[in-house]
């Protein structure tokens, strides 16, 4: 009774650890796209954020020093992807991937210069990494509760507050937000620097938090994942955190079943695990979600006639 | 010196100018609204009011000129600033939020605090008391998708009026609206006009600038061409002093001579993925010779209707037989195989179906008819012959500019419809579908392309025209029907119907 207790603590904690960065994520993502600016470039967000996060953190010793780093970091990529979406009224899809692009490439770059490590930081000792607060078997650490309270924030936020009706009209509909003598720019640059910050938080969890140290591509598509689980939750707080416990859970299970040899299968090749969130969610996307809803205007710059 | 100032204007346009590029779309305008009025402004397509009235509401700005309110001069750089000012503005086009509900709608932009649920509860109680000083009832928790036309554009009026203002902009309110609804909406201005309201309308329906203004202007090429009182003045005039010239509002038409039936349906259905019932049994018997006219408000089938007697689509049950070949859902059609069949089709949307803006005129006057001699030789577009065709078809059209080399996208609407037309006349179809024929078209072009439907029905063309211009429908079909939630819900005898039962047809309240 014991093992078995123990066993689905450490399932659920285990969850939850991976789930963590893609609830940040989700969160972050959605407060853009309900803005109406895709954001294929959370992933990129997030590994910038990693790599700053752990560089600053072994430079300065202080895994706070760490969070604020990765912040900027990934702000930084935010404001160009506003730039380009908002005030050049860019491709939205064309600009997040050149982001990815620039963090994949720049996040190697920067290590080696300066830790000549292959790309890696050195591995984060102590005061380095943010450190278990309530559960240290569980792996808890401020962050996770951070995104935890992230999902009724979001929420909060969406559907209670003037900032929120006017996200959601700019998503559906710029013109009308115009013509109410509002600012579409100026709604979607917040949208987009909300979505850099909880990606900043993401990244700095990623490399200070559940890992000890930046290691190149480490991000390994936990954005896209998070994008999915938007898409999943149609563009809903609760279910796309939701989306993001079930992927966890999955990638957990992936975890656990390693070397383990299930009777009459033969050990489950963990690759197939590994794989699991991204068939789920194409075999979800391709059916089990129902109609889309997308906000309407997402993906498509505003621009006024003439 | 006077003696007496007269009460200064409620607005006062003087030398408002503005280009767009090389188009000078408003020059030098100036007018003056007196408070408490309604002043119509009218002007054909391209005339410059819907500019005029971007300006004064801070969507443009203005190249030169001022703005004066209530005497007043104001700058008006944003919406925000004619919203400060009490301007508000009723766009043709709704600025609502599908998604958001109408109360949500009645507060963005004017939430009252950052908390929304004060801001609603108070709109809520502001709502209530606008429902009953206007007589503008609206449920407040409706979602706006669920609404009708009407309901919305209420909706719209109502945010105007929330937001305290004093003047009031419709740019072409009865667009999309039923003679009933249009009724009710000028009671409604009457109502805002008798507690001091200031409303200026846009529209180039001249019916209506007789029914409910005061005052008038008439614009033409971006200018103020005529002031009139409205009493003082009629539909004949105004329509001359929009075109510049004698139009002729009645239209001229010999006796149907009816010959055999060209394109005929039976219990015709279309049901969409969701289940949806967009045709209902539909029968329907077209003559060579006469003009079948389709009356209905926008979206209760006649564009579903079209596409599926044009082939583009396939019907879901019952069965169409055009020229003597049976399409049904087993044996569907395409467009092509209805264009061999004698079919012509002018669609309702030529933006989109009707041709391809990028495309150079000369292109659009063979889109569909490209395969094949005269134009296609040894796999290869015969240019020459193309460019020919194109002139050809604009000289016999009066399309202007006569330039096959010009993107199509550069001529005005009426003469991208006059192409589009030729393309489809030109060919002499035994049955010709046409879809809105004179949406965006200029008066003067309405008249030409209304003479050259009646010329292809006296020339023995079986013809079915939808058209939410009821006015459009009564001159020139020789049978109106009418359709209601993609069913025809009666007919009717041009010379008996009138726009008020017509009216009633179309919302489902009344059957012939």
């Amino acid at each position: 009774m014991d093992e078995a207790f123990s066993f689905v603590f450490l399932m659920l904690a285990s969850t939850l650890r991976v789930a963590t960065p893609l609830v940040l994520c989700a969160m972050g993502g959605l407060f853009s796209e309900k803005g109406g600016i895709v954001d294929v470039g959370l992933e990129g967000k997030m590994l910038m954020a990693a790599f700053f996060a752990a560089a600053t953190s072994a430079i300065t010793g202080s895994a706070w020093a760490g969070v604020a780093a990765a912040v900027i970091a990934a702000e930084a990529l935010a404001l160009l992807h506003g730039l380009a979406c908002v005030t050049y009224r860019g491709n939205q899809v064309v600009s997040g991937v050149a982001i990815n692009i620039l963090a994949a490439g720049l996040t190697v770059v920067l290590g080696t210069a300066w830790f000549a490590r292959g790309g890696q930081t050195p591995p984060l000792v102590g005061d380095q990494r943010l450190m278990p607060i309530f559960l240290p078997e569980a792996g808890d650490n401020i962050l996770v509760y951070v995104a935890l309270l992230s999902v009724p924030f979001t929420w909060w936020i969406i559907a209670r507050t003037r900032f929120g009706l006017r996200l959601r009209a700019v998503g559906e509909m710029p013109l009308a937000v115009d013509a109410a003598g509002l600012s579409v720019a100026s709604l979607r640059y917040r949208a987009v620097l909300l979505c850099g910050l909880f990606a900043g938080l993401a990244g700095a969890y990623l490399s200070i938090g559940q890992n000890a140290g930046f290691s190149r591509d480490m991000t390994a598509g936990q954005g896209f994942i998070a994008l999915a689980a938007i898409i999943f939750g149609k563009w809903r707080a609760w279910p796309a955190f939701g989306a993001c416990l079930i992927f966890g859970l999955l990638d957990a299970v992936a975890i656990r079943l390693q070397g383990v040899r299930l009777p009459g299968l033969g050990e489950v090749p963990v690759q197939l695990i590994q794989a699991m969130p991204y068939l789920l969610t194409m075999f979800l996307l391709a059916g089990f979600i129902g109609r889309a809803v997308a906000p309407k205007a997402a993906g498509v710059p505003y621009e006024k006639e003439h | 010196m006077q003696a007496l100032t007269p009460a200064p204007a409620a607005i006062e346009l003087r030398g408002i100018d503005k280009s767009f590029g090389v188009v000078h779309a408003v020059r030098g305008v100036s007018l003056r609204i007196e408070p408490g009025t309604i002043t119509g402004i009218v002007g054909e397509n391209g005339a410059g009011k819907s500019t005029l009235m971007s300006i004064l509401y801070g969507l443009y700005r203005a190249d030169a000129g001022e703005i004066w309110i209530g005497g007043q001069p104001a700058e008006m750089a944003s919406p925000r600033d004619a919203i400060g000012h009490g301007i508000g503005m009723v766009h043709q086009h709704f600025m609502l939020i599908d998604t958001f509900t109408v109360l949500e709608n009645l507060v963005l932009g004017a939430e009252g605090g950052a908390l929304l649920a004060g801001g609603l509860a108070a709109a809520r109680a502001e709502l209530a008391r606008l429902a009953r000083d206007y007589g503008l009832s609206v449920d407040p928790d409706a979602r706006v998708a669920d609404l009708s036309v009407g309901e919305q554009q209420r909706v719209e009026i109502l945010k105007v009026l929330f937001r305290g203002a004093r003047i009031l902009i419709l740019d072409e309110p009865s667009a999309v609206l039923t003679p009933q609804e249009t009724d009710r909406l000028f009671d409604i201005l009457r109502t805002l006009k008798a507690r001091g309201v200031t409303i200026i309308l846009i529209t180039h329906k001249l019916r209506e600038i007789v029914a409910a203004t005061d005052r008038v202007y008439v614009m033409r090429q971006g200018k103020i061409v005529a002031e009139r009182r409205t009493r003082d003045t009629g539909s004949e005039e105004l329509a001359e002093l929009m075109v510049g010239r004698k139009v002729r509002l009645d239209l001229e038409k010999v006796p149907v001579r009816q010959g055999e039936i060209l394109l005929s349906t039976e219990h015709l259905s279309l049901v969409d993925d969701r289940g949806v019932r967009l045709l209902d049994d539909v029968g329907i018997e077209l003559r060579a010779g006469e003009i079948v006219g389709i009356a209905g408000i926008t979206g209760n089938g006649q564009s579903e209707l079209l596409q599926v007697l044009s082939g583009i689509r396939a019907p879901s049950a019952g069965r169409l037989t055009v020229c003597g070949h049976t399409i049904d859902p087993g044996h569907p059609g395409n467009p092509a195989h209805m264009r061999e069949l004698g079919l012509a089709h002018v669609p309702e949307d030529r933006l989109r179906q009707g041709l391809v803006a990028a495309f150079l005129a000369s292109e659009t006057s063979i889109l569909g008819y490209q395969d094949g001699p005269p134009f296609t030789r040894n796999y290869l577009l015969d240019g020459p012959a193309v460019g020919a065709h194109c002139a050809e078809l604009m000289e016999r059209f009066d399309v202007r500019p006569r330039s096959p080399g010009l993107r199509s996208s550069h001529f005005s609407g009426g003469n991208q419809q006059k192409l589009v037309l030729a393309r489809e006349i030109a060919r002499l179809p035994r049955v010709l579908l046409v879809g809105q024929p004179t949406r965006g078209v200029d008066i003067g072009a309405i008249e030409f392309i209304h003479r050259e439907l009646v010329k292809a029905r006296d020339s023995g063309c079986a013809m079915l025209v939808v058209s939410v211009e009821l006015d459009e429908i009564l001159s020139l079909a020789d049978r109106i029907l009418v359709m209601f939630a993609g069913r025809i819900v009666g007919e009717v005898e041009p010379g008996r119907a009138d726009e008020r039962t017509l009216g009633l047809m179309m919302t489902g309240a009344a059957a012939a």
